[in-house]
């Protein structure tokens, strides 16, 4: 291959920037979702973006050559199929027991295969959904955590640089050395929608491992969730003249300034100075 | 209302007050008459002070006195309804049998009203256990927080140095372990959100071994409830030392004052970081969904000139919005309706421009923290609510505002190309 590749593809915008010399291998974790209004077992939503991450990584033509999809539970789970109908050959399942602890088996399988980058879920759509498995992998294995992934723009020379999801649609960019961990967030781009007949040809990769029994969460009790109460304006008033201006006092008070006759410069100046001063014009 | 504040004291003449009650007394008439403004001048006429007619009001106006100085005369005594600012008690810890720690998310250097929460479960939760215990709270970043002390913080350990700001959560998380073995806390509290809080409680419960509680509701002692399976279910558990507890956990401290005595921390090693922070980068505002956007621009009928307003909103980098008006009419999209049957926007900035606050409409903005608004008619909803209303045309008015934000980033690029070279 001509060793100006890389230049070539970074030209072309959308298309993803890899060190084509050693191709990337990547591992998506999934797990079994839940709708959260019908309930219905599906593929979890941000576990289907981080294997849409992991093909846009791995190059969609290869399907599957160097993208591991990778379950830890029960292999006969219909669910795990539509994951492989995204375009995946197989779907690889370390089998055990549903109330065993993955950790130790998942770190373990992921030593083993040399994986580069390791893509989660935020939280599972299931079960404990503590979002703790991709912390406790990276401190298994000693490998870098990036939390909330919207985008992996670019592996160059082993390093990554990643596009963290901020709240009210930030993003932050941050450079992580391979080989690491990232949990995808809910603004990573959508998954592609998953085709029945792939899904039903697809290989259940499986291999049979121990693990032990979770004891800690035995004791625990699950319910449906209860609604939670919301947060009355409680007025902590001594006096009745203090419990009468909390009835009737107006939310709204006063209201701002109000600026009727300055010329349309003054008038402009002042919006642009409360704008900056407010920190939104950046 | 100054003159009432300026003397705090208030002294009182009881034998003044009882003469000026009792209309029979001899003295009564000089003790009223030296109020009423009435004076009988040199040549016997009578002289109207008409700055002593009267008498001010416990609200602060000045009421007329239709019982010839007598309520002014009762009314003499009573306090000034004026609020004062009362000093809540003071809660004090004396060498604190245990610790529990908060680590707050400090958005801004501030205290969120979810860090509030959190520090109001720390207090429940010591109530709870035997012995008296401190609530510690660690803060990274440079901090602007005026009121630990209302908020409830027993002990402060401020980290400000430089290597704490950004985003370093190696740093963090070594600090954090430093704490853990100062103070060996009796609890771990972090709250359960996008701002780090989450980031940081999963860091340290996976370095220390602990299994968190994670968007943990109801907690006490004993047990807690956390939501589990995507907020579908409640799992009852007893509770761990480390919790991440959703926003409204318990009530914020509203009741004492708390001395947040500065505390050190022996030296953090500096941590080789694995993750390097380049900054946020520029993204592009209509590409934010309306309902998190942080800045709104936002169009109604009295837009007549829309390539200017569109121009506005890039040259800002605000996200456009529209009021109904300017959606049926076909100058919007759909999505970008604000308001009760468009979007409920929670922007911090609003400007509003030719919307004239239709109740519909306001419903979507009040979770606004500043609007500003440009509308020719002064008297308009949208006005009232404003914090600054420019009264205008819209498209004068743009214009210049366009011209400024246009100057602004000039000098902006000019001043990176300088950095640059
Ligand atoms: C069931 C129902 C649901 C609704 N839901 C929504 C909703 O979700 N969102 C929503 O927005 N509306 C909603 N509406 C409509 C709402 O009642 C109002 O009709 C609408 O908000 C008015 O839009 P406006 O302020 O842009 O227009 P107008 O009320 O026409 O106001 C235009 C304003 O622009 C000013 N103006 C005119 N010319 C200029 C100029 N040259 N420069 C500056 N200012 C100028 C005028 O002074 C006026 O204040 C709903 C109505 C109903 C009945």
């Amino acid at each position: 291959m001509p060793s100006n590749l890389p230049e070539v593809i970074g030209m072309q915008p959308n298309q993803f920037n890899v060190d084509v010399a050693n191709k990337l291998k990547v591992v998506s974790l999934v797990s079994v979702g839940k709708h959260p209004q019908s309930g219905r077992m599906r593929r979890a939503d941000q576990d289907s973006r981080a294997v849409e991450l992991g093909l846009k990584l791995t190059g969609d033509n290869h399907s599957g050559e160097s993208l591991t999809v990778l379950h830890a539970g029960d292999p006969s789970e219909p669910s795990l199929r539509s994951y492989a109908g995204m375009g995946l050959k197989s779907v690889r399942v370390l089998q055990l027991d549903p109330a065993a602890d993955a950790i130790l088996p998942l770190g373990q399988h992921l030593q083993q295969c040399g994986a580069d980058i390791v893509l989660t879920g935020v939280r599972a759509e299931s079960g404990e959904s503590s979002g703790m498995v991709p912390y406790q992998l990276a401190e298994k294995l000693g490998w870098p955590i990036v939390p909330r992934v919207a985008d992996i723009v670019s592996v160059k020379g082993g390093v990554a640089e990643v596009l963290q999801a901020l709240p009210r649609g930030q993003r932050r960019s941050v450079m992580v050395r391979l080989p690491f961990i990232a949990s995808v967030d809910s603004a990573a781009p959508e998954a592609r929608q998953s085709a029945f007949g792939p899904a039903s040809r697809a290989l259940m990769d499986i291999e049979v491992v121990s693990a032990s029994v979770d004891d800690v969460r035995q004791a625990w009790e699950e319910a449906a969730a209860r609604k939670r109460p919301k947060r009355l304006k409680v007025v902590k008033a001594k006096t009745a003249a203090e419990r009468f201006k909390a009835a009737t006092a107006k939310s709204q008070g006063d209201g701002g300034k109000v600026m009727k006759n300055e010329s349309a410069a003054e008038q402009a100046q002042a919006i642009f100075d409360l704008l900056k001063e407010e920190g939104v014009l950046r | 209302m100054s003159a009432h504040n300026s003397h705090d004291v208030l002294r009182r003449d009881p034998r003044a007050e009882w003469i000026a009650r009792n209309r029979l007394h001899p003295l009564h008439g000089s003790v009223v008459s030296a109020d009423m403004g009435e004076v009988r001048g040199p040549t016997g006429l009578l002289r109207k002070n008409p700055h002593k007619v009267g008498f001010i009001g416990p609200n602060g106006i000045k009421r007329i006195d239709r019982l010839k100085g007598n309520a002014a005369g009762a009314g003499k005594g009573r306090r000034s309804s004026a609020a004062q600012d009362i000093q809540l008690p003071l809660h004090q810890v004396e060498n604190p049998d245990f610790y529990v720690v908060v680590v707050p998310d400090m958005v801004g250097g501030r205290l969120t009203a979810h860090d509030k929460d959190v520090i109001g479960q720390a207090h429940k939760l010591i109530a709870g256990a035997e012995g008296n215990g401190a609530v510690l709270a660690v803060c990274f970043g440079q901090s602007k927080e005026e009121h630990f002390d209302t908020a409830g913080v027993d002990r402060l350990l401020l980290l400000e140095d430089e290597y704490y700001e950004g985003y370093c959560p190696e740093q963090r998380l070594a600090a954090l372990v430093q704490v853990e073995s100062a103070y060996k806390p009796l609890f771990w509290l972090f709250p359960d959100s996008v701002n780090g809080g989450s980031d940081l409680g999963s860091r340290l419960a996976a370095r220390i071994g602990e299994r968190p509680a994670v968007q943990a509701w109801l907690v006490d002692s004993d047990t807690s409830v956390c939501r589990g399976a995507g907020g579908t279910t409640d799992i009852t558990r007893s509770t761990p030392r480390l919790l991440m507890l959703a926003e409204e956990c318990a009530d914020p401290i509203d009741e004492t004052r708390h001395e947040a005595l500065p505390v050190e921390l022996d030296l953090v090693p500096a941590v080789i970081a694995q993750l390097q922070d380049r900054g946020q980068v520029a993204v592009d505002p209509n590409a934010i969904s309306l309902a998190e956007a942080e800045f709104i621009l936002s169009a109604g009928n009295g837009i007549h000139n829309w390539d200017q307003f569109h121009s506005a909103a890039a040259v800002l980098g605000a996200t456009e919005g529209a009021s109904r008006v300017a959606v049926d009419d076909g100058f919007m999209p759909r999505f970008r309706q604000v308001g009760a049957t468009g979007t409920w926007v929670t922007a911090r900035v609003y400007l509003a421009v030719g919307i004239s606050g239709a109740i519909q409409h306001m419903q979507g903005i009040g979770q606004c923290d500043k609007v500003i608004a440009i509308n020719t008619d002064a008297g308009c909803d949208m006005v009232k609510r404003a914090a600054l209303s420019v009264i205008g045309d819209s498209e004068a008015i743009l214009g210049e505002l366009i011209k400024l934000a246009e100057d602004f980033r000039a000098q902006q690029s000019a001043g990176g190309d300088r950095d640059a070279a």
